[in-house]
């Protein structure tokens, strides 16, 4: 893979050892797991596998784990499938609550039951982008969902969740649902499904191919005793929860890379950690704010922002050098707005509008060499230069 | 030869070789996220996924801005269904389906009626062609999608539906067809049917599990409400993060499909022909489905007086199902041979041969008399069937409880 790619919270490379896994599932064992015959049998022993590496690496039971085909589809099942089991169980429509800084693939789904009737509120981040402990019990009673990210997609700003979720959980009835998209999470900080769930934390999102894994393999791991309805419905796969063929090669990939993501951790934290650092040091030393400096971050994510300086244009300027980073997120990025995690914080949108998002290889695979970041930090030196130069003729 | 002998195809074929190979590097250094619009990994991926997009449009000639992608054929069935039911409803809450159609159908509709919608599910005649009448019949004002599959799953048979769609587009109803079985197999061409949402599976047309599509017409335009809501992937249709490589396989996939299957369908015809040939000399044994509007690959047999599960032990050789693979873990007898007339004792001892691009002469001869060995072993312990002999009628039989 290319040593100058630094959006890792994009996607990542798949790992070879998680391609090799795959390797025989798009070849000689094509099976349908669904199918009695000895191949078949087969195809579902590495399906089992595959979830029981998936618990493994979280700390949660297999029984627990439903394979989807995205994270996106993960937090759609879980959010709708929420509702509309309390709707069957014969509630009328009452209160979702989401963070302002979460991905769309929450956002929109609590946006789209908004049109069917539910009340949403909007959970607020402080300055640093964390949501605070207040803001939970500050919920309104009525509230049967709230959504809260683990780390942050663009700023990297880890969510005290197990707190959040224990405070949401003090005084409401069983009938409630405290989720984590974890997507971003994974492999990068330490997660414990268990140990979440005992806070009060019902299900928690994972996807493959931010962890050297396939795309096209994702998971809902969720308390068995959360009501849930089915977003997909067919053969009755995934417990009944997300009915097709099961993606057998993808599912295996995802499995292993789950596996790896979590092996020597602390370790690979470590390393990140050291390569943020002197990113940062070298990004202030030029005037670049970094944005949730004060909260607790991921190792591997570093938003920041030039003052007066247009990100879209750094960016696409250190393309042209071959650097691969974002300007946000990947789903956000095409649209010209400005990041609404920032406005969210409060961020100047002048300010804003200057913000890049340069994402470290941190998995057992593609981790990225100090080596590369100082190339970085050369090519940024250099495209920084021209554009401050221009800025003063101008 | 290679045992046990693969001969369901119908179930998931295998990814043809080539596919794989233009999967690869989508696996390896060709790994961007194609959502990524600022660096070159992205605009890769994002090129590849509508070069696939404009081969899955082709075999089927549809325009590529009418291809959704989905992670297969059961979620595309699911959109087109639900997202046609939720976006029209104010036109109306009736829909048809036929009794023989795939879970991934029925199980929606299901879901629908729990919604509040109401659906007719109609008989199919005896062998497994819609009635026209009957579906003419069922159609009321308030109905605002019809869903019908291309090719049966179980019996291969192929409704009309150019006919069905001919019908369905002077009422102003919407048609959906799910085309899984359907891909490589018989042409299909948008420009002219008149359907106005198809779903497709990569993993039956040589492609990689975890990916499909679901046709979308533009003119005129047919809109959906998404079952999935986040980046915006798809034109709002359908979100989540693309996955190049399984994208990349249906598409290649799909091209080969278009390239191949006339040269493709002309052996695997030959090689049905000769498989049915070898067991027809073999007394009661009935073939289900209609004969002649019926894919090539498929051959689903009934044999009488012959005890399901000791079938499916007898021939063990040969990779079979004797439902769809999705039920075939239950000892449920297969719902479409029931819908085609048959008693449970012949929907339990009838096996789906699916013969595919990798099927040689070899096995089907093999397959011919192991069968012809193993009916035969399996009738001689049966106590029906020496009645059948002595030439008594089973039916007047008084059978006394026990």
């Amino acid at each position: 893979m290319s040593m100058n790619y630094f959006d890792h919270n994009a996607t990542t490379a798949l790992d070879p050892f998680v391609l090799e896994a795959m390797m025989p599932f798009m070849g000689a064992s094509f099976a349908n797991p669904s199918a009695t015959y000895t191949a078949g049998r087969e195809a579902r022993r590495a399906v089992e596998h595959a979830r029981e590496q998936v618990a493994a690496a979280l700390d949660a039971d297999a029984s627990e784990v439903i394979f989807t085909a995205s994270g996106s589809e993960a937090n759609n099942l879980l959010i709708r499938g929420f509702a509309d089991a309390l709707l069957a169980e014969g509630a009328a429509p009452a209160r979702l609550a989401c963070t302002q800084i979460e991905h769309p693939c929450v956002a929109e789904p609590v946006r789209a039951l908004a049109r069917s009737g539910w009340d949403v509120s909007e959970v607020a981040v402080n300055a640093s982008g964390v949501v605070e402990r207040s803001s939970m019990t500050a919920l309104p009673m009525d509230t049967c969902l709230v959504s809260v990210m683990s780390a942050n997609n663009e700023t990297g700003a880890l969510q005290p969740v197990a707190d959040l979720g224990a405070a949401f959980k003090r005084d409401r009835h069983d009938m409630t649902c405290f989720h984590t998209d974890a997507v971003q999470a994974l492999g990068k900080h330490p997660l414990s499904f268990r140990k979440l769930n005992t806070a009060g934390v019902d299900a928690l999102t994972v996807s493959g191919h931010k962890i050297g894994g396939p795309k096209g393999a994702a998971a809902l791991v969720r308390d068995r005793q959360l009501p849930l309805m089915p977003l997909v419905y067919g053969g009755g796969q995934e417990q009944g929860l997300r009915s097709g063929t099961e993606n057998v090669a993808a599912i295996v990939g995802f499995g292993v890379a789950c596996t790896r993501a979590v092996a020597d951790l602390e370790m690979r934290m470590m390393l990140a950690q050291r390569l943020q650092q002197h990113l940062e040091a070298w990004l202030r030393s030029r005037g670049a704010v970094i944005f949730s400096a004060a909260a607790e971050r991921l190792p591997n994510t570093t938003f920041a922002a030039f003052p007066g300086i247009d990100g879209e244009t750094l960016v696409s300027l250190l393309d042209r050098q071959g650097m691969a980073i974002a300007s946000g997120a990947a789903c956000g990025s095409g649209k010209s707005g400005v990041s609404a995690v920032l406005l969210a914080m409060g961020v100047d949108p002048l300010l804003a509008k200057g913000a890049i998002r340069i994402s470290l290889g941190m998995m057992p695979y593609g981790a990225t060499s100090i080596e590369a970041v100082d190339r970085l930090i050369g090519q940024l030196d250099k495209v920084l230069s021209q554009l401050q130069r221009f800025a003063a003729v101008a | 030869m290679k045992f046990p002998i693969y001969l369901d195809y119908s179930a998931t074929t295998p990814i043809d070789p080539r596919v794989v190979e233009v999967m690869l590097p989508y696996l390896t250094e060709k790994f961007g996220n194609p959502a990524s619009r600022s660096h070159q990994y992205g605009w890769d991926a994002e090129a590849a996924v509508e070069n696939a997009r404009a081969e899955v449009a082709a075999l089927v000639h549809a325009d590529p801005k009418e291809i959704v992608w989905t992670s297969g054929a059961t979620e595309a069935n699911n959109l087109a269904i639900k997202g046609a039911a939720n976006f029209y409803q104010g036109k109306g809450k009736h829909l048809i389906t036929l009794k023989t159609e795939h879970k991934a159908v029925l199980d929606t509709m299901r879901e629908l009626e729990r919604q509040g919608f109401e659906v007719t599910y109609l008989d199919v005649l005896p062998n497994g062609l819609v009635d026209m009448a009957a579906l003419e019949a069922a159609l009321r004002p308030d109905t605002v999608l019809v869903s019908i599959m291309a090719v049966n799953n179980e019996i291969g048979v192929v409704q009309p539906i150019a006919q069905i769609g001919e019908l369905l587009r002077s009422k102003g109803i919407l048609f959906h067809v799910d085309a899984a079985q359907a891909t490589g197999k018989i042409d299909i061409d948008l420009s002219t049917l008149k359907v106005d949402l198809m779903s497709f599976s990569a993993h039956k047309t040589y492609g990689p599990k975890g990916i499909g599509a679901l046709y979308v017409r533009r003119k005129p335009r047919v809109r959906l409400e998404a079952q999935m809501h986040g980046g915006g992937h798809e034109r709002g249709m359908r979100s989540g993060t693309l996955a190049t490589f399984l994208i990349v396989g249906m598409g290649e996939a799909f091209r080969l499909a278009r390239v191949e299957m006339q040269e493709e369908n002309k052996r695997v015809t030959a090689l049905r022909d000769r498989l049915y040939k070898g067991l027809s000399d073999m007394p009661e044994i009935y073939v289900n489905g209609d004969l002649v509007n019926r894919v090539p690959h498929n051959l689903n047999v009934s044999f009488a007086y012959v005890e399901g599960e000791s079938l499916i032990m007898a021939v063990r050789d040969i990779a079979v199902s004797s439902g769809s693979a999705c039920t075939s873990a239950s000892l449920e007898p297969s719902y479409v041979l029931r819908a085609l007339g048959l008693t449970d004792e012949l929907a339990h001892s009838s096996i789906r041969f699916s013969i595919g691009r990798f099927t040689t002469e070899e096995e089907v001869d093999f397959t011919v008399d192991l069968l012809h060995k193993q009916i035969g072993r399996l009738r001689e312990m049966s106590p029906l069937w020496e009645m059948v002999q002595e030439g008594i009628d089973l039916n007047t039989v008084q059978w006394a409880a026990h």
